[in-house]
């Protein structure tokens, strides 16, 4: 049955991440305001180099404002003067590789809170809505941390960190439960699966949503010719407008798979494989707005910034499944654990 | 394909156009217009618009209780909102899913569907036979190229760059006659899986409908130790799709042995009381064919043939004893109690119609018994701690023309209700323990609590569509995956033999890595890619190609000469 050591551990590691995170969050945004206004001065001085130079080129519009942020905006493997940064640690990247390392810390915190909790009930942490959050960001900051390891992805961490934050905050202070067993509707081999895709899949819409935030800024900022601030710290519009598509079409198979998944579970715990119930319809939602999306995206007459706040309709309606549908309505789903 | 223009060549794009809307002249007669429309329904943009219309119509239905989920939600939802309900009810809010207007928006999606499918499916096939297109005159004007010079004659070049794409398990358009050009293009199951996917939505669709149309269900009630027989009868409730006869639903007999429901009873807070095991043991017996016992349980149905039966629900049933004033027996039955809430406080009737005029019992089971301040006689645990029956009595006639009603309830109006002996204004109401009896007052007998029993609530369903939509559904994924994951690219190369050196200085490439001094590299290579969409990997695998040529000539020292940009992710 229940061990409430572990449970007490499991939270206690969970405190731990919130307060880590929030201090990441607090190295990321740093990181921002310093590497932005760092670029920025640079690309005045390539802009002033440029028209030294005199170029035959038509000196400082904001295109070419934009062309010189071409060649620092991305991972810069290309400049000279970004690849010194990375190795002497300027104080632009240093607050960016501390808010990345108390990621990491926090990232161990969070998994650790989530298994002391499956050890404290000796099951699957995923039967309420406290350890759906939980799931939820655990997922999302072993995909960034994983990802950051790879690549440059130092100007996400604010985007990441910041709703991890705010989940996990929520998650305790208004949607704890207490470890106990689950009920018998709840303990079936496709509940785990059905669950832990859900879980993985919102994950990676998180990151999607960060993504198509921090394009949509980057974008209008660029349309408006004044990339400036912290928004010059961010890739290209045009890149991360890929990387948002590209976070999407995992997320979208992966939440297919979970509504496809939930049927076969309702199948046999109720005898209908679909009834629209809230949470069913909501889900089915979710994925026709993604679905949505991803057409919008290859329809002729729409562009990339209109089909992208299509995803973030998608991702309104994520989050109003996860905390209206769960807490409001009424209908078979309800086990949010969290009592009215 | 007919004659294509340059540009033409720079997209993968189907011929067939994704925005049909702007074709079609001023002026249509009829059938210009039946086209017109029908090109309409059919763009992609109509087919965006009914999704997000299809999102926006489901919502409702989450909102407002449904009839088809819980039609006694609804009655009491219009009771509370008497003004509201009946205009929601005119515009079908509490039917969305089965409303004209929801309806209609999935069948014309279904209409958009087939009339992108069809004409997609065949170009596709085209594609699928026809060779991949000529390489194009500049491939510098192609979004992503790379150019360098190789150390060998063109012809090795070629054989080289034409193996390295064979290799990659590109198909290559055939080689032409002096022609020093490689044209190779993969990924056509990009296109198979949208087709595969769009074509199984329909068929997930459709399985969906035919369920609805060849299938039933029914709801039985069966108290421990009861035998149930189906039949169209038999069930309490029984709903029947449009295409299907009684005399579909199969004869079987069912015995439910035992249950066995366990509750939490160490956490506290809101998992309290909450259910943690739920299983029956049944006897079922088709036609002459053997007694066969099953254990059943939520999440674990039994299957009869291709009907299944669920246990869904539970309730306790106390054993009742009714006896007359000369001590015989006018009822012994275990009856049925709803429960009310998530403490199973039941509620529930006893109907004595074995005596004259009637006897009516109603009142409440609390399988652990607890007095409230506030709510009155309540129970505060679901399971049988301390279980008491409550009821107080009438008299008359019970079931007057016959009429149905509940077998939960009593139709009080026109009944006389029994007052206690000693002060007839108090209404006479008993609260009996297991084995307990009391005597009714005036002399008209007694009541006794016996035992109590557990009943399932079982639910009986055949789904024809059920296993087709899980395989569309599987189907879909299948279709989706590919789409999404598999690249459609072309890569064009071009060879240029007696490629001279250019002058130094001039150019305006900045790289100056060309090869050792002195040593004058003779053929050109550029290779050039096109993909469908998003596709960032386009760069890598010009890079990739140009590498994998230079070795295969021994020149592995050529690329990177005119690379200026890459990894652009
Ligand atoms: C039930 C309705 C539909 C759903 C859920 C759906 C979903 C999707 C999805 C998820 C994609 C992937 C987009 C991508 O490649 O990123 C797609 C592609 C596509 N769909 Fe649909 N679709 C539906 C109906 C239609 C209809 C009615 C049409 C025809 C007008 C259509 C035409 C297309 C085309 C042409 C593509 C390929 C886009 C490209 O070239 O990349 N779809 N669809």
């Amino acid at each position: 049955m229940t061990d409430p050591t572990l449970a007490l551990a499991s939270d206690y590691a969970v405190w731990t991440a919130i307060v880590v995170l929030a201090l990441a969050l607090l190295a990321f945004c740093v990181h921002l305001a310093v590497t932005g206004s760092a670029r920025e001065r640079r690309a005045d001085r390539l802009v002033r180099e440029r028209e030294r130079v005199g170029a035959a080129v038509g000196g400082a519009d904001p295109a070419d404002r934009a062309g010189a942020d071409d060649v620092l905006g991305d991972h810069g493997r290309a400049h000279p003067t970004r690849e010194a940064d990375a190795r002497t640690g300027t104080p632009s990247r240093r607050w960016g590789v501390v808010g990345l390392q108390l990621t990491w810390l926090a990232t161990f915190a969070v998994l650790g809170g989530t298994v002391l909790r499956a050890l404290s009930v000796s099951r699957a942490p995923l039967g309420n809505m406290y350890e759906f959050a939980l799931g939820t960001v655990s997922f999302a900051l072993v995909i960034y941390s994983v990802w950051a390891l790879r690549k440059d992805r130092l100007w996400l961490g604010a985007f990441v960190v910041g709703p991890a934050l705010v989940i996990l905050g929520a998650a305790k202070l208004s949607w704890y439960t207490e470890a106990s067993q689950l009920m018998p509707a709840l303990d079936n081999i496709w509940l785990v699966i059905h669950v832990t895709i859900a879980v993985l899949a919102t994950a990676l819409f998180v990151i999607g949503a960060a993504l198509a935030v921090a394009y949509l800024l980057r974008d209008r900022a660029e349309r408006r010719g004044e990339v400036s601030g912290w928004l010059s710290a961010l890739p290209r519009a045009t890149a991360l407008e890929r990387m948002t598509y590209g976070m999407h079409i995992v997320a979208f198979p992966l939440w297919t798979f979970t509504v496809i998944a939930g049927a076969i579970w309702a199948e046999q715990a109720w005898g209908r494989y679909w009834g629209w119930d809230p949470k069913e319809t909501w889900s089915f939602v979710i994925w026709v707005v993604y679905a949505a999306y991803l057409h919008a995206r290859a329809t002729t007459g729409w562009s990339t910034r209109q089909a992208t706040w299509v995803a973030l309709v998608g991702f309104v309606c994520l989050i109003l499944n996860y905390t209206a549908v769960n807490l409001l309505m009424t209908g078979l789903h309800s086990y949010s654990g969290v009592s009215t | 394909m007919s004659a294509r223009l340059p540009t033409d060549e720079q997209r993968i794009e189907p011929a067939y156009p994704k925005d049909r809307t702007t074709i079609g002249g001023p002026r249509l007669g009829l059938v210009g217009w039946v086209r017109w429309t029908w090109r309409q329904l059919t763009s992609m943009r109509t087919a965006l618009f009914l999704l997000l219309l299809l999102a926006l119509a489901a919502i409702p239905g989450s909102i407002f209780p449904q009839r088809g989920v819980d039609a006694a939600r609804v009655r009491s939802y219009a009771e509370d909102n008497p003004d509201l309900a009946p205009w929601l009810d005119r515009l079908g809010m509490f039917d969305v899913y089965a409303s004209p207007w929801f309806a209609s928006i999935y069948l014309l999606l279904m209409v958009s569907l087939v009339g992108c499918i069809i004409p997609r499916t065949r170009q596709h096939v085209e594609a699928i036979r026809a060779q991949p297109p000529r390489t194009p005159r500049r491939l510098e004007r192609l979004p992503v190229h790379r150019h360098t010079r190789l150390d060998a004659t063109p012809q090795d070049t070629l054989a080289a760059a034409r193996a390295t794409l064979a290799g990659r398990r590109f198909r290559l358009r055939p080689e032409e006659d002096g022609a020093l050009v490689v044209a190779a293009e993969k990924g056509y199951l990009k296109e198979s899986g949208n087709i595969l996917f769009h074509v199984a939505i329909l068929g997930v669709i459709v399985s969906v409908g035919a369920g609805h149309l060849l299938g039933w269900r029914g709801e039985i009630i069966v108290k421990e130790g009861e035998t149930f027989t189906s039949g169209a009868g038999s069930f309490d409730t029984l709903r029947l799709g449009p295409l299907v006869d009684e005399r579909d639903i199969p004869v079987f007999s069912l015995r439910l042995d035992d249950l066995d429901v366990q509750f939490e009873s160490e956490a506290q807070g809101a998992q309290f009381g909450q259910p943690r095991v739920f299983r029956g043991i049944a006897t079922i017996q088709r036609g002459d064919g053997p007694a066969l016992g099953d254990e059943f349980a939520v999440n674990q149905p039994l299957q009869v043939d291709s009907t299944s039966i669920y246990l869904l629900g539970n309730g306790y049933a106390p054993v009742v004893t009714v006896r007359d004033g000369a001590g015989e027996i006018v009822f012994q039955d275990a009856v049925t109690f709803l429960p009310q809430d998530n403490t199973y406080s039941s509620s529930g009737a006893v109907k004595v119609t074995g005596t004259e005029p009637n006897l009516g019992f109603v009142g409440g089971f609390f399988p652990t018994f607890a007095a409230d301040p506030v709510l009155g006689m309540t129970s505060s645990f679901p399971d049988l701690v301390d279980p008491a029956l409550v009821l107080t009595a009438f008299e008359g006639d019970l079931f007057p023309e016959g009429r149905p009603q509940s077998v939960f309830s009593i139709e009080t109006e026109g009944l006389e209700q029994l007052m206690q002996d000693e002060d007839p204004d108090t209404p006479f109401s008993v609260a009996l323990r297991p084995g307990q009896s009391v005597e009714l007052p005036g002399g008209r007998g007694s009541i006794e609590m016996e035992s109590v029993i557990r009943w399932g609530g079982l639910l009986v369903r055949h789904d024809p569509g059920r296993l087709p939509a899980l395989v569309f559904s599987g189907l879909a994924l299948a279709g989706l995956v590919l789409m999404l994951g598999v690249r459609r690219r072309r890569v064009f190369v071009r060879v240029d033999p007696g490629y001279s050196v250019p002058p130094a200085g001039a150019g305006g490439t900045p790289a100056g890595g060309d090869g050792a001094p002195g040593e004058a590299r003779h053929t050109g290579i550029t290779v050039a890619g096109l993909a469908k969409g998003t596709d960032p990997g386009m760069d890598e695998l010009v890079e990739e190609i140009l590498a994998q040529v230079a070795v295969a000539v021994g020149d592995p020292h050529a690329t990177g000469a005119d690379t200026t940009e890459k990894d652009r992710l």
